[in-house]
């Protein structure tokens, strides 16, 4: 008994500050969030008086109607989404091979490619945007190569900047060491073995990837993905710097009801529903990571 | 001509060399063992012959042609690891069909073809199970069925016995040489364990330090071991070694410095030699009280040094005058008997020329 109740003492030690921390700076402030969303924006910004002047409550969901009727925000969702799904889907092509690289080269080699796998890490996030903007820049080397290239077959100039195109590729690049990293981890742990009986059984190289290399990797996939495409669906930074005009995204719509329109009760349902997809698609992934693959540990 | 044909094989890593100039062919329907100690060479060979290690001279021929160019997965061998290499995110059905499936055996087909491979390994029923779902019995046979589904030329089998316990190991030695018998596969058989390959081989290829020492069926090498080596490798055995002090017509005499003249008898055939070693079975030797009767070819008497009581036998372990070792085991059938001497007894012991068996050098 008392060993029992000392177990429990120590889970709350343990576990306790993190608990804590969670619930101070993370579901204190979600809750804020949702009351705000049904509150009225107020005259100058920020938000009118809970009780107003007759002495009600003042809760309504005017906020959530104007989301639902008006269709420009969906469809921003529907772009944010869509950036997304592509920046995830580019993000797994490069990383899986590296990812492949790194695990299966030489143990004294691996720390110092995941070194630089993270190295970015070490710089400003908008520094590193910045970057972006001279690589993308009209007079880099970059666009006057791909101009140069587009002249030759008779097509005209395209900036690269300012584009969906520089938003993308920006996209792409931050997110990388997110897909890098759990498929890593994943692989690093597949059994040589395993490999060699599928090629001793018949498999080619190709469908030894596609048959057993793949489908263990799937939770490591799955990992990388919910790691990129959450972060991704919500960026506001990259599009402001390096969008175009048409490259407004859910961030930069949040962003805006915030510090620009200060209509904080529809920011707040914005947010609300970001946070909502973003559960649900890791509620999703960690599903499917789990059923999928057949391995349950 | 043999199914499988190693020609003068030799594989090195390094300025070590695992495979050093190994010749031999095996049958096809044959239970062939490769048995050696740890480091051998046995997996290395094993290795070259699926196709995952290739020989840096000589020559693998399998039905006659040479396998150099062939890659594993177009090779017609299958192996089953040591570690059984089940793949974890299919079932046991998956699993038997990954490789009909990679043969593009028609799919009307394949249902047939898994529930015969899951028969012949007496696992009827388990195919909707995930490896781990499995004991390690279990997932062996899965090994195994995989392997044969195909009826591949030739099956490969390293240690496979080796991760489970004594009872389960002897239950599925029994297993494999009927499985063999049924399906007449030609099986290669890796083991360190003299018993094992003993009971379930038709030839034993006994290995030493990436050679071949000797090829022969279990009971001539056990009982007539053509190096000091494959003597005591394979059972216990006295190994008295000494300089040939005479040779009349079949019977040798070896002058063995602690114990004294030990007489053997020779075939007929073998050429005289200067040294060599006479090797003698623990149970070829008649341990008494008493002196023997008449004048035996061969009588020592010690007293009994350390004995080790193994339930059906007893091993005593006597030293002679002279500061020999010898080694005799006597069986424990008597009954009301528990064991027939102790530590400190005086005892005879007697052997005739043909109990040993002269290793020349
Ligand atoms: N890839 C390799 N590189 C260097 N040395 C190797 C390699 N593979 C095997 N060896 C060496 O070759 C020798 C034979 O190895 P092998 O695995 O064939 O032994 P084995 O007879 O199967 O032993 P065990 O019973 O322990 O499995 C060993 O000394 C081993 O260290
Ligand atoms: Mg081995």
């Amino acid at each position: 008994m008392a060993s029992s109740s000392q177990c429990r003492l120590a889970r709350w030690v343990v576990g306790g500050p993190p608990l804590l921390y969670l619930v101070v700076f993370f579901l204190i402030p979600t809750l804020i969030m949702v009351l705000a969303s049904f509150r009225t924006p107020g005259e100058f910004g920020g938000l009118a008086p809970i009780v107003d002047e007759t002495g009600r409550l003042d809760l309504n969901v005017d906020s959530y109607v104007r989301f639902v009727t008006e269709p420009v925000f969906a469809s921003v969702f529907v772009k944010s989404a869509w950036y997304a799904l592509l920046t995830t889907l580019f993000c797994l092509l490069l990383a899986y091979p590296l990812a492949t690289l790194i695990a299966k080269s030489a143990k004294r080699y691996r720390d110092l490619l995941l070194l630089l796998v993270i190295l970015p890490f070490w710089s400003n996030f908008l520094i590193r945007i910045y970057a972006w903007m001279i690589i993308l820049g009209p007079n880099a080397a970059l666009a006057k190569f791909v101009n140069g290239a587009l002249a030759l077959v008779g097509a005209g100039p395209v900036p690269l900047l300012f584009s969906g195109f520089a938003v993308l590729v920006c996209l792409v690049y931050v997110h990388l060491p997110f897909m890098v990293l759990p498929l890593y981890a994943n692989l690093e742990k597949h059994d040589q073995a395993l490999l060699d009986a599928a090629q001793d059984l018949g498999a080619n190289a190709w469908q030894r990837f596609w048959r057993i290399t793949f489908p263990l990797s799937l939770p490591g996939v799955y990992a990388g993905a919910a790691l990129v495409f959450i972060p991704a669906l919500g960026i506001f930074a990259i599009p402001d710097i390096l969008g175009g005009p048409d490259d407004t995204l859910i961030g930069n719509l949040i962003k805006q009801q915030f510090l620009e329109t200060r209509d904080w009760p529809f920011g707040s349902v914005l947010s609300i529903v970001l946070t909502i997809a973003a559960l649900v698609l890791a509620g999703i992934a960690a599903w499917v990571g789990r059923r999928g693959t057949g391995v349950r540990a | 001509m043999a199914l499988l044909d190693i020609q003068r094989v030799t594989r090195r890593f390094g300025d070590f060399t695992a495979i050093d100039d190994v010749s031999l062919a095996i049958e096809a329907g044959e239970f062939f063992t490769l048995l050696g100690p740890s480091g051998c060479g046995k997996t290395t060979l094993l290795r070259m012959i699926a196709g995952f290690d290739l020989p840096d001279a000589g020559r693998i021929l399998l039905n006659g042609k040479d396998l150099a160019d062939t890659p594993p997965e177009r090779r017609p061998v299958r192996t089953v690891f040591q570690s059984y290499a089940l793949f974890p995110h299919m079932t046991v059905e998956g699993n038997v069909a990954f490789p009909l499936e990679m043969a593009r055996v028609p799919a009307s087909e394949r249902k047939a073809r898994i529930e015969g491979a899951l028969e012949d390994v007496r696992l009827q029923g388990f195919n909707k199970r995930y490896p781990h779902e499995l004991s390690g019995g279990q997932r062996q046979r899965v090994a195994i069925a995989r392997a044969l589904v195909t009826h591949p030329a030739m099956l490969l089998l390293d240690e496979p016995l080796a991760a489970l316990d004594a009872k389960l190991r002897e239950d599925l030695s029994i297993e494999l040489i009927n499985l063999q018998k049924e399906v007449g596969i030609a099986f290669v058989y890796v083991t360190h364990d003299q018993s094992e390959a003993l009971a379930l081989s038709h030839r034993i290829a006994v290995m030493n330090r990436g050679r071949v020492e000797q090829l022969d069926e279990p009971s001539k090498i056990y009982g007539f071991p053509r190096t000091a080596f494959v003597a005591d490798f394979i059972g216990h055995c006295n190994l008295f070694g000494g300089p040939v002090a005479n040779r009349a017509n079949d019977v040798v005499t070896v002058d063995v410095a602690d114990l004294g003249p030990v007489r053997v008898g020779v075939a007929a055939g073998i050429a005289n030699a200067a040294k060599g070693t006479v090797a003698i079975r623990p149970e070829k030797i008649r341990i008494a009280a008493s002196a023997p009767e008449g004048t035996p070819d061969n009588h020592f008497r010690g007293t009994v040094e350390d004995l080790l009581y193994m339930g059906d036998v007893t091993v005593y372990r006597v030293s002679t005058p002279g500061g020999a070792k010898v080694e005799a085991l006597l069986a424990n059938s008597q009954s009301g008997r528990a064991k027939f001497f102790e530590v400190g007894d005086a005892v005879e012991m007697s052997w005739p020329v043909g109990a040993g068996h002269f290793i020349p050098e």
